[in-house]
């Protein structure tokens, strides 16, 4: 194969060696921007980060939830899907009995380990019952202490706010004592 | 009150009153407030924001916090010293540039005398001579910085920085001899009175600038390659030698090298607005005859001033305007071009004094 050369046109010569002529045209450019920047910031693309958040795409793996039916309970019915399917075993679930007969099964325990998420999305696509999501539009979960990465089921939620900064402490974290205390206490719970 | 009028009186007590001012209240603060504007103006250049992020309580300022945060930050942080450094000019190179860098301001003055009264450290017979000397000194500061840091990379620049203001210097006073012709001194009080003057009845004040644009080019040209600072900072050469001569300095010792650069450009600054801008003389001034005295002094600061803040800026933005010189460019610049031309200038002009004036 024949190379292809393309010959570019050099501007030596005396008003180039003048420099003067070039500073100028350049000098042209930056004040502009320097002007047009001081008085209103108006070529700016900075984005003020924590403040200012840059619309996140719905296509976007983010930080899991899990969906609830419209009376409130979970949609999961503790098939093990994605848990079979996670390549980073980052799910665990704990299924136990629904009083409901049509249900069947509910996970007692719903846990995810994010640090060892890889964000592939396949528990999403496994999903038979659309239960596990990853569009809550949460793209820096940076928290303070290993444990604040194991997420369990309620603080899963529901709620899609892309835009809100979520920070979870320690002490948000449920630490059941006993199965008992494990079960959710609010929405979601099963029907007596 | 009477006593303290005496004492005010003494010239000594004078002398130490105003280096308090230039120094403490004009140069230093200038030149912390470059570090932080040198940011800010940068990201305008390029289309950013800068430094906001700093604060004291829910006070931002636009980022004017982040000056107190740099300092408290380099207090703070430990002074190393690199293995095999020579202890003693390890420990004192970055005051020399620190120390040059604020002796220009010894002989700025600032507003015209009032009685026997100068707004001016000191108006020496040499003038212009003692800056030359001066400003040679501040070599020692990156050459020593360099030779005792043990490092090839800190000798690498600190050599290239030496000869880089050496060759600079020589026309840096060559530029100025047109100077010296057209004002017929090298103090510094006659080449700003020198300045007072009109062409024309009182149409074109004869400011430096128009009576050597040629100088003005080349001794501003010298004089940003004194400071090491872009387009000639090659003995900082960030992409090649990391950061140059001071590159194993940390803490307040590398906050001296810093300090003294921007202080540097604001003593460069003053030097071009006073040689070249009429100093401190507001243009067509005498033309209000009524104008209180005292007004007058501050009008005369606040040109002074103006100048000074406008051309600190325009190094900033020179900075961002003018590709880096490479080192053999650097030193092509000077020795095959800006000498000839100096001296083709300096020749020039005594040609036309001795046939038209």
């Amino acid at each position: 194969m024949e190379l292809k050369v393309k010959q570019v046109q050099r501007v030596d010569g005396f008003k180039e060696s003048l420099y003067l002529p070039a500073i100028f045209t350049g000098f042209r450019l930056t004040v502009r921007h320097f002007f047009r920047n001081l008085f209103g910031a108006k070529d700016v693309v900075t984005v003020q980060y924590p403040e200012e958040q840059r619309p996140v795409s719905v296509r976007w793996r983010g930080r899991h939830r899990l969906t609830r039916r419209e009376d409130g309970f979970l949609k999961c019915v503790a098939c093990y899907m994605c848990e079979t399917v996670c390549p980073a075993k980052c799910i665990h679930i704990d299924a136990g009995d629904h009083p409901d007969l049509s249900v069947e099964k509910y996970p007692v325990r719903f846990d995810i380990d994010e640090l060892r998420c890889v964000f592939c999305g396949l528990c999403v696509e496994a999903c038979p019952k659309e239960a596990i999501r990853m569009d809550t539009g949460v793209i820096s979960m940076a928290y303070a202490s290993r444990s604040t990465f194991d997420f369990t089921r309620d603080l899963l939620k529901d709620e899609y706010q892309p835009n809100e900064v979520t920070k979870f402490l320690d002490e948000d974290l449920p630490k059941p004592k006993s199965q008992a205390e494990a079960l959710p206490n609010s929405v979601g719970l099963p029907a007596a | 009150m009477n006593l303290l009028l005496e004492i005010l009186s003494i010239p000594l007590v004078q002398t130490i009153l105003k280096i308090v001012f230039m120094i403490m209240l004009f140069a230093m603060p200038l030149g912390t407030l470059m570090t932080l504007m040198e940011r800010k103006w940068s990201a305008m250049v390029q289309d950013r924001v800068g430094p906001n992020r700093a604060n004291v309580g829910s006070f931002r300022g636009h980022g004017l916090a982040h000056i107190a945060a740099d300092g408290l930050k380099s207090i703070f942080k430990e002074d190393t010293m690199p293995e095999g450094s020579d202890r003693f000019l390890y420990l004192i190179a970055p005051f020399f540039g620190l120390i040059a860098g604020v002796s220009v301001f010894a002989i700025v003055p600032i507003a015209a005398p009032i009685g026997s009264f100068t707004f001016q450290i000191t108006d020496i017979e040499p003038g212009l001579l003692f800056i030359f000397a001066i400003t040679s000194l501040s070599v020692y500061g990156a050459v020593l910085a360099g030779a005792s840091s043990n490092s090839k990379f800190a000798l690498l620049g600190g050599t290239r920085a030496s000869a880089q203001m050496i060759s600079y210097e020589v026309f840096m006073g060559l530029a100025l001899m047109g100077i010296f012709m057209v004002y017929g001194s090298t103090r510094v009080s006659e080449i700003v009175d020198g300045q007072n003057a009109y062409w024309f009845g009182s149409l074109i004040p004869k400011w430096g600038i128009l009576t050597q644009p040629l100088g003005f080019l080349l001794f501003t040209t010298a004089l940003v390659a004194e400071t090491k600072r872009a387009p000639f900072d090659a003995p900082e050469g960030e992409s090649e030698i990391v950061a140059g001569y001071f590159l194993e300095y940390s803490g307040m010792r590398w906050s001296a090298f810093m300090l003294a650069e921007y202080v540097a450009i604001v003593g460069v600054a003053a030097l071009v607005t006073t040689l070249f801008f009429g100093g401190y003389h507001v243009p067509w001034l005498h033309l209000w005859e009524s104008a209180p005295e005292w007004l007058v002094r501050v009008l005369q600061f606040a040109k002074f001033t103006a100048f000074v803040v406008f051309f600190c800026w325009f190094q900033i933005q020179l900075r961002w305007t003018v590709p880096k010189f490479r080192f053999d460019q650097t030193m092509a610049l000077g020795w095959k071009k800006l000498l000839p031309l100096s001296l083709a200038n300096t020749v020039a002009t005594a040609a036309v004094i001795l046939i038209f004036v």
